[in-house]
């Protein structure tokens, strides 16, 4: 929207543009998604991929991955989550700050991969301990199709309401995580 | 350049004797099977021998053999200087499998064996630090015998969705 049809003093009409608060925070928030550095198995090396030249995450604004999660909005849970791991994704989780988005990377993180029926060690799918916003299948999953979910994610982003912060109405089930 | 792997046994057989049970030198991968309670002995002659020098202790890991009614395990041994190696099995019994730690001839059984504990239930009487190693420390049973139960949940979550 502009202010032609405020009818305003023509020398601000050029210069003066009306936007929504939402909507320019959320722009900026989208095009600078920090991801958490962060990976627990082989998808970890395609998402290296993803940060390195040939795919370039920086091309979209992501490439700024964060060494601790209280800097982090984004989650790339990438690799297989184990029993003895899940504490630890879940309280990184619960360390960063609201708004905060989960990236489900590959099949292992999705339901189990290959370790559905007999891995008695790994977590069947990260949504057990977590809510994920997107989902990447693949094993691993190409670095195109991270970038894709990037994109979704920013998409969700967009999304938001600065004065509504029930983005989320169902919870996870309920883990309580406790340190090994 | 290395011993032929049938002189590494005879080695074996002159110093130790009966405490070499078994010495299968045609099969495909040659090994011997010797009595557990002479295994530290043997470890320390076979990385002090200067004719063997088996310094590194390449790997360690079990079958669990319920109709034997033991629990295999299976030391593969290394020497960096000889260029020659050696396979050397030991059968515990499958109610209480216990054999003397090496930890303290070869310094990386220390994980070796603590995963051998965590994954099949083996005591390894002498070790420093005998607990799990890849399983969460709270974790129930060894899954990697043969009548393991994979437990339905684990701290609340869901573990068999299937």
């Amino acid at each position: 929207m502009t202010l032609e049809n405020l009818n305003p003093d023509p020398l601000i009409k050029d210069v003066v543009f009306l936007q929504t608060v939402d909507d320019l925070v959320n722009l900026t928030r989208a095009n600078s998604v920090w991801p958490l550095t962060f990976g627990l198995a082989c998808c970890a090396i395609e998402m290296m991929a993803v940060g390195a030249s040939k795919y370039d995450i920086a091309r979209f604004g992501s490439e700024a991955f964060r060494a601790t999660p209280r800097q982090a909005d984004l989650m790339i849970v990438a690799g297989t989550v184990t029993h003895k791991m899940a504490p630890r994704v879940k309280r990184l989780y619960d360390q960063m700050p609201e708004p905060k988005y989960v990236i489900a990377m590959g099949g292992c993180v999705i339901r189990g991969g290959p370790y559905v029926k007999y891995g008695y060690h790994v977590v069947k799918g990260v949504d057990l301990i977590l809510p994920v916003d997107v989902y990447v299948p693949g094993c691993p999953p190409r670095p195109e199709a991270l970038l894709e979910a990037l994109f979704k994610v920013q998409k969700l982003m967009k999304r938001e309401k600065i004065l509504d912060r029930t983005r989320r109405t169902t919870k996870p089930e309920v883990y309580v995580p406790q340190a090994v | 350049m290395g011993l032929e792997r049938s002189e590494i046994h005879g080695i074996l057989k002159e110093k130790f004797g009966d405490a070499v049970l078994e010495d299968h030198v045609e099969a495909a991968e040659p090994f011997v099977v010797i009595r557990p309670d002479a295994w530290e002995e043997i470890a320390f002659f076979c990385r002090d021998d200067q004719r063997l020098r088996f310094d590194l202790l390449s790997c360690l890991t079990g079958v669990d053999y319920p109709d034997r009614k033991v629990i295999e395990l299976i030391y593969c041994l290394d020497s960096t200087p000889n260029r020659h190696w050696l396979v050397v099995k030991a059968a515990l019994p499958r109610d209480n499998p216990r054999i003397a730690s090496v930890e303290s001839v070869w310094k990386t059984m220390d994980w070796h064996e603590r995963e051998t504990f965590d994954l099949l239930g083996v005591t390894f009487e002498g070790h420093h630090n005998l607990t799990r190693i890849l399983c969460a420390e709270d974790w129930v049973g060894y899954p990697l015998r043969r009548d393991y139960v994979m437990p339905e949940t684990y701290r609340g979550i869901k573990n068999v969705i299937y």
